[in-house]
């Protein structure tokens, strides 16, 4: 059981660091900022999820394991409030898109 | 499996270290400030295999913390940077 666990573990983390490469090479390669935006939100987001479900098995119990979860949902919203702000700001001023 | 999660901890950190040069370059404000959520991001991760890692789950407070100062970063960019930058519309558009 605890080897089946552990299986869990490494492939949530493997899988979220994955996500974590993919995110950092779209900011680097895309073009322009809302691209740019575009890669890391959804990447990033999705990355630091699969490293919190494979963590949820190594938590030390219930209520450690619901501040993860917690954690996860609030980067989840801060994330989607903080892109939302980022772009309209971008959008406002034309010229930070194109340099 | 600690040592699993610290090489897995060290990669994140590796992501956050590439992040950098996205500062560096730029080339505007706004992508300075998505590489900074990159790295607001990468931190939280990184913070949570550690504590996982080194079983000392209080760390997963500050995961918390840097996750809330790292909301905080880009409403105050937006309401000083790139106000700065486009002072016309600023005031009309806040």
């Amino acid at each position: 059981m605890t080897r089946a666990l552990d299986l869990l573990t490494i492939a949530g983390v493997s899988a979220g660091c994955f996500f974590f490469v993919a995110g950092t090479v779209g900011l680097l390669r895309f073009p322009d900022a809302l691209t740019r935006m575009h890669a890391l939100t959804k990447a990033d987001n999705l990355g630091l999820g699969l490293i919190v479900l494979g963590l949820l098995p190594q938590a030390a119990g219930l209520g450690h394991a619901l501040k993860l979860v917690a954690i996860w949902l609030f980067a989840q919203i801060s994330s989607a409030v903080a892109s939302q702000l980022i772009a309209g700001a971008v959008l406002r001023n034309r010229s930070a898109i194109w340099p | 499996m600690g040592s699993f999660l610290l090489t897995a901890a060290g990669l994140v950190l590796a992501m956050a270290a590439l992040g950098l040069v996205r500062i560096l370059h730029g080339p505007r404000d706004a992508d300075r400030m998505i590489a900074a959520q990159l790295i607001g991001t990468c931190g939280v991760a990184i913070l949570l295999l550690l504590a996982a890692a080194t079983e000392a789950t209080p760390i997963t407070d500050v995961a918390l913390i840097l996750a809330l100062l790292a909301a905080f970063v880009s409403v105050a960019f937006v309401r000083g940077a790139a106000g700065s930058s486009a002072p016309g519309q600023a005031d009309h558009d806040r």
